[in-house]
């Protein structure tokens, strides 16, 4: 065999490998691309000042940056508030489904009851009504109730959206926990109670912040509800969907950065617990 | 004392019966396997004792105490899992400790009773790390230690090798030996396994179908089965089973008549141990169809039939017998058992 042929072969291997790599990272490129992309350009209509909205083509190059537009939006009457009361609502989304699901989800996990499917797929019925036929009736009830009008009231309205998910997405995190981790701490001196808070809850964190998250994340997203149901303590989303109609380009550009930053920020925050795999990217 | 009753447990599923009246007495520090083929009820039973199921009906006693209405952690017993369930948040020290600190065992005993676990299962180079950093056979060692480090009354096994891969599993089977040997804890070992349970018990309880079959020392349940199930599981090759005819009381095998134990019909079964056979010339000895001859080294392992009906044998390996051969076999008279054709149950022999 001449030594063309043994190199050739040799080579192949390695070409392969690097190729291989490429791809990833290209695919790593576009997947980035995907997300930054549109949060830059936005970034760009909201920090470019009034010109750099209207300009085209677009240079793609930060020119003329200024927090004015940014500045003037935030400094708006209501913005700051609006922006609290997403803020609390998604928090009472957050801890209800968390509290609500979370034992709704591991008594699917764990227990087996009669009527365990027509129970699931019951949760899931719940996202089967229109909102839109619901409002008029909601909106009566929250009045008669004294939540209308509040951030609790939209809340509660965002939880029953977030809930039938956090169920089912724990039952699925507590099925991922094996059962004989919970028969050995019951057999080494755990009450079923010391049992889950000792072994189970640690372990299914990780499913637990993301369950967290996509909470959050719906309610903070969610507009219909939030406009139908409030006047004056409106969401950031509601806020700006009456608000930003009427206002100019730049204005609109800095309002939507305002709605992608928290949720950003968030899944920063907590994306230790997504990721992590204990003993793996942990510690 | 820590000895255990287990007292008629029944336990059904629906309409299947797992358990049907099952009773065993456990003494103090003894090791006993509960041998069975998946689906004999052995893992309920032990799972029963543990608290992690419930009895349909029955008691368990450990001493004077019946545990059968408490919660597991009130049962004073540990337990090693068959796919360990070692806890993969904590590093192998928090392992150890977990019963301990369970009992709010202050810091110095908690150290000094995982150090000393640890010790025997020689795990101290890894007490830092987490479980995934650790093979098989490794977390294995942790779950050992885990158990023994609670000084438990009563310590469940439930196939706890079964996981490991051939070599490891003899491994460790003999370093469990030892290691329960210096312990002395009352241990019930669940296997399926026969050579784990004959080789590290004291006493079997070979289970069926819901049943114990027979309870004896390894060596007793080997020679003397107390039913053709017990003789067909236990050992390998598995007991030969020929159905014979009896005439005034004999039994002919070639030349040589064998006594019949009394009070027996027509016929009879001839439960005969592979290697209970010596080689012998054609007219005296049992004649012997040999369709294939295996020669294994350390013997040889025929396979064919007697009086149209399948058995193995074994003979030393200096024999050179082919196959399609026909040879006669000298039964070794005390090493029969004698089983009812119809039940399956031994029948005494009559004592020479």
């Amino acid at each position: 065999m001449s030594k063309e042929t043994m190199s050739t072969i040799k080579a192949s291997p390695a070409s392969f490998a690097s190729s291989r790599r490429w791809l990833l990272w290209s695919g790593i490129a576009a997947l980035c691309a995907w997300v930054l992309v549109p949060i830059y350009l936005v970034a760009l209509g909201a920090l470019g000042g009034r010109q750099g909205v209207y300009i085209w083509p677009k240079t793609g190059l930060p020119t003329g940056i200024s927090l004015e537009p940014f500045i003037l939006f935030l400094t708006t009457e209501g913005v700051v508030q609006s922006f609290l009361n997403s803020l609390g609502a998604a928090g009472i989304t957050v801890a209800l489904s968390i509290l609500l699901g979370a034992p709704a989800g591991y008594a699917l996990a764990r227990y087996d009851f009669r009527g365990k499917d027509s129970y699931r797929l019951l949760v899931l019925l719940t996202r089967a009504f229109p909102l839109a036929i619901l409002a008029l009736p909601l909106t009566v009830s929250f009045i008669r109730l004294g939540l209308y009008d509040t951030i609790i009231g939209v809340g509660l309205i965002h939880t029953v959206l977030a809930l039938p998910f956090a169920a089912l997405v724990t039952q699925g995190i507590f099925l991922g926990v094996p059962k004989e981790l919970e028969e050995a701490a019951w057999v080494f001196g755990c009450t079923r109670v010391q049992a889950f808070f000792k072994v189970v809850a640690p372990l299914a964190l990780p499913g637990i912040v993301a369950t967290a998250v996509f909470a959050f994340v719906i309610s903070w997203n969610e507009v219909f509800a939030a406009s139908v149901l409030t006047v004056r303590n409106r969401t950031l989303t509601a806020y700006l969907l009456t608000v930003l109609s009427e206002s100019p380009m730049h204005y609109r550009f800095a309002g939507g950065l305002m709605l992608i930053l928290p949720s950003v920020v968030f899944i920063f925050a907590v994306r230790r617990y997504l990721f992590a795999i204990w003993g793996i990217s942990s510690k | 004392m820590a000895n255990i009753v287990i007292d008629r447990i029944r336990k059904s599923f629906g309409a299947f019966q797992a358990l049907k009246e099952v009773s065993l007495t456990i003494n103090d520090g003894e090791f006993v396997s509960l041998l069975g083929p998946s689906g004999c009820g052995k893992t309920t039973l032990l799972r029963i004792i543990a608290g992690l199921e419930t009895s349909t009906s029955g008691d368990v006693r450990i001493g004077d105490r019946s545990i059968i209405g408490l919660a597991p952690k009130d049962r004073g017993l540990a337990m090693v899992f068959q796919n360990y369930a070692v806890f993969p948040h904590m590093t192998v020290y928090e392992n150890v400790a977990f019963g301990l600190r369970m009992q709010k065992a202050d810091e110095a005993r908690v150290k000094a009773q995982v150090e000393k676990a640890a010790g025997l299962l020689h795990i101290e180079p890894y007490l830092d790390r987490y479980p995934n950093k650790l093979s098989g056979g490794q977390r294995q060692r942790v779950a050992v230690a885990r158990a023994l480090a609670v000084k438990p009354k009563v310590l469940l096994m439930d196939e706890p090798l079964s996981n490991l891969d051939a070599l490891l599993r003899l491994e460790m089977r003999t370093e469990l030996k030892t290691v329960l040997q210096s312990a002395g804890t009352t241990t019930i070992y669940v296997t399926h396994d026969q050579t784990e349970a004959m080789g590290l018990s004291d006493r079997i309880a070979v289970m069926h179908n819901g049943v114990v079959e027979q309870v004896g020392h390894p060596v007793e349940i080997y020679n003397h089965p107390a039913t053709r199930f017990v003789g067909g599981f236990i050992g390998n090759p598995p007991m030969n089973f020929i159905k014979v005819p009896v005439s005034n009381g004999q039994v002919a095998a070639g030349e040589e008549q064998l006594a019949a134990p009394k009070d027996v019909g027509n016929e009879i079964v001839l439960g005969l141990r592979g290697e209970a056979v010596e080689l012998a010339p054609l007219p005296q000895g049992l004649e012997m169809k040999v369709r294939v001859a295996e020669p294994m080294g350390s013997h040889l392992l025929l396979t064919g039939s007697i009086h149209d009906q399948p058995v193995r044998v074994i003979l030393p390996a200096s024999e050179t017998v082919k196959s399609g051969d026909t040879i006669g076999l000298k039964l070794d008279s005390k090493r029969i058992t004698w089983l009812s054709p119809e039940s399956g149950r031994s029948i005494p022999a009559v004592s020479a």
